[in-house]
């Protein structure tokens, strides 16, 4: 088992305006595994990912990745574990301007103790692995919405993660693209990586192999 | 992350906005540029009037009149040290008195000073007319590169003779041999005798813009009734505190204590040290103020900076970066910032220093240097904390959403 959320709540602004964002949440996800996590605009689907993917602490339940309770730890080790764990893919590419793919690719490990040149190796590898080998040192504002995304799944994937999150991750992209994106993810599952995508368009959940539909923040399939 | 990778992140960022950057390491610069000048020319100020005081001998003693201490002389003479503002009461009598009475003193001379307008064929010149005694190159330790002194019977007839410094000799004989002509001295006909060697000059004053006149001669030029000021020449360095005693015992006699003052080049060399020490003090603390608004300036940009680089900040964040990384990123930021606009003033400063030494004597410091960069890079952290904190504590998530 993977990860593993067992009750899981998630309340906004506990003392002014309380919102219930999870209630309760149960997930198991297991090595290896395809998910889409689709629910409307609201669900909480975005907050069960940022849970999941250690970027939040759950109001109240447990958190168990990869058979260790991270519920109560602290931003420092979250970090770390992110750092090492966890890639993310986010709609809106979130890649650093004015900086090239190679170096924006290269920032987890930074975070994660390389000498300069491991990094740099490292990197190239899996900007190939994307396709991107003949644009490494293009800066974001010179690639296409594709071009950017894949940068960005490279980049997730550059720490070598146990689990990949990619929330919405054909939002900005013209279909063709976005199919594109869903075809890379698809061959990464295939090569053994644990994909979980959050979506509320079913095209796009179609391409994974286990669909969990939220709403109003509960699982209801 | 280790030190040297974080110093590179952030100076990449850096590189990313020269322009701003640039603009806020302005402050610091100017602010480090301002206190290296001033305490260079403090300084070398404080250089040249020691050697000046230096030259005129460990040996040496003034009377001045009143109860002063010792204040800067005045005008564009240079005279040193200059008349003083209290009234003098010493006559020539005085005089005789010390050389005849002291056993202590090799040498005593009588100094005034006036201002004089010089004239020759046409071509005139105003500066400071010293009166002065037939052992002035004894007592000054500056003789005579052309002709020569006037005599002491020439003093003792009060004769209109002159020595002129350099400065006076080439602005109003140029190329032409001054010594045996004759040239006016606000009026009188003077016959110039020798011209003394160089001494240069610092800033507005010139060491050798000035004429030497006896001080018999100027009494009576002057209309002037008591001597300005008595230079004494002691036996030797060691003999200074007797021959004060001697001094102040046989005045006396015929002044009040409150109506003359004893001062050795040492006092003297104290006083003004201090005075410019404490001078050169109080200009650099005001010019430091200006390198507490640079360090407002990298705050002020700093916190822009965070708030504008809110997204990335989430992103790093996401990536692996922890609070501790961001704080240390940020507050480096803010340090090579302060550090580089250190450098910067501390170079312009010494370029300055050195352009301004052709007129005033500049003496760069070691120890402003390393003060400089200190102060500099402090700055960087302090100001620099604050927004690095602020930085350091943004929710990721809510960050990746900033618009």
């Amino acid at each position: 088992m993977l990860l593993q959320l067992i009750n899981v709540s998630k309340i906004y602004r506990p003392n002014t305006q309380p919102i219930q964002a999870l209630k309760k949440v149960n997930l198991k996800i297991k090595k290896g595994e395809f998910v889409a996590i689709m629910g409307p605009s609201g669900s909480g689907k975005s907050t069960l990912m940022h849970i999941a993917g250690c970027l939040d602490v759950p109001t109240s339940g447990k958190l168990i990745f990869e058979r260790i309770d991270v519920s109560k730890l602290d931003e420092s080790a979250l970090a770390k574990i992110r750092n090492k764990k966890v890639g993310f893919v986010f709609q809106t590419f979130n890649l650093l301007p004015r900086t090239t793919a190679l170096e924006n690719v290269m920032l987890p490990l930074l975070y994660a103790e390389h000498s300069y040149k491991q990094m740099k190796t490292i990197a190239l590898k899996v900007l190939k692995a994307v396709g991107l080998s003949e644009r490494v040192y293009h800066f974001p504002n010179q690639l296409s919405g594709g071009e950017q995304q894949r940068v960005a799944i490279a980049r997730a994937l550059v720490t070598n993660p146990t689990i990949i999150f990619a929330d919405e991750p054909t939002g900005n992209l013209d279909t063709k693209s976005g199919e594109e994106i869903m075809k890379i993810l698809e061959k990464l599952n295939k090569e053994g990586n644990t994909i979980v995508v959050v979506t509320h368009e079913s095209h796009i959940a179609k391409f994974a192999k286990r669909i969990i539909k939220i709403r109003d923040g509960a699982i209801i399939s | 992350m280790d030190l040297p990778e974080t110093i590179k992140v952030a100076l990449e960022a850096l590189r990313i906005n020269k322009t701003r950057s640039f603009l806020t390491m302005l402050g610091i610069i100017i602010g480090v540029t301002s206190v290296i000048l001033l305490i260079s020319i403090g300084t070398g100020l404080k250089t040249f009037i020691t050697e000046q005081l230096e030259g005129l001998g460990a040996d040496s003693l003034f009377v001045m009149p009143g109860e002063i201490h010792f204040e800067p002389g005045g005008g564009g003479g240079g005279g040193i040290p200059g008349a003083g503002v209290a009234a003098s009461k010493f006559t020539f009598d005085h005089i005789s008195d010390l050389k005849r009475e002291a056993k202590t003193i090799k040498a005593v001379m009588a100094y005034t000073e006036n201002n004089g307008t010089m004239r020759y064929k046409g071509k005139s010149h105003i500066t400071q007319v010293a009166g002065v005694g037939p052992n002035y190159q004894e007592v000054r330790d500056q003789k005579v590169v052309l002709g020569s002194f006037f005599t002491t019977s020439q003093y003792n007839s009060a004769k209109k003779v002159a020595i002129l410094g350099k400065t006076v000799a080439d602005d109003l004989f140029g190329e032409e041999e001054p010594v045996g002509k004759k040239i006016t001295i606000s009026d009188q006909r003077y016959a110039v005798l020798g011209i003394l060697e160089e001494k240069g000059g610092f800033g507005g004053f010139d060491m050798d813009d000035q004429v030497f006149i006896p001080a018999t001669t100027a009494m009576r030029q002057f209309d002037m009734e008591y001597i300005m000021s008595l230079w004494v020449q002691s036996q030797s360095s060691e003999t200074i505190p007797q021959t004060k005693e001697e001094i102040e015992k046989i005045l006396l006699k015929t002044l009040d204590d409150d109506e003359f003052s004893v001062l050795d080049t040492k006092s003297i060399l104290g006083v003004i040290s201090s005075v410019l020490t404490t001078l050169t003090a109080a200009l650099s603390g005001i010019a430091a103020i200006s390198l507490i608004v640079g360090g407002i300036g990298i705050m002020n940009i700093m916190l822009v900076s965070v708030t504008e680089r809110t997204r990335e900040i989430g992103l790093r964040k996401a990536v692996g970066a922890t609070p501790q990384n961001i704080l240390i990123q940020f507050l480096i930021e803010a340090v090579v910032l302060s550090f580089f606009g250190g450098l910067i003033g501390i170079l312009l400063g010494m370029a300055g220093a050195f352009l301004i030494g052709r007129f005033f004597t500049t003496t760069v410091t070691p120890w402003s240097i390393a003060l400089a960069f200190g102060v500099s890079s402090l700055v960087g952290v302090i100001f620099g904390v604050a927004p690095a904190y602020k930085a350091s504590k943004l929710n990721p998530i809510d960050a990746l959403r900033y618009e």
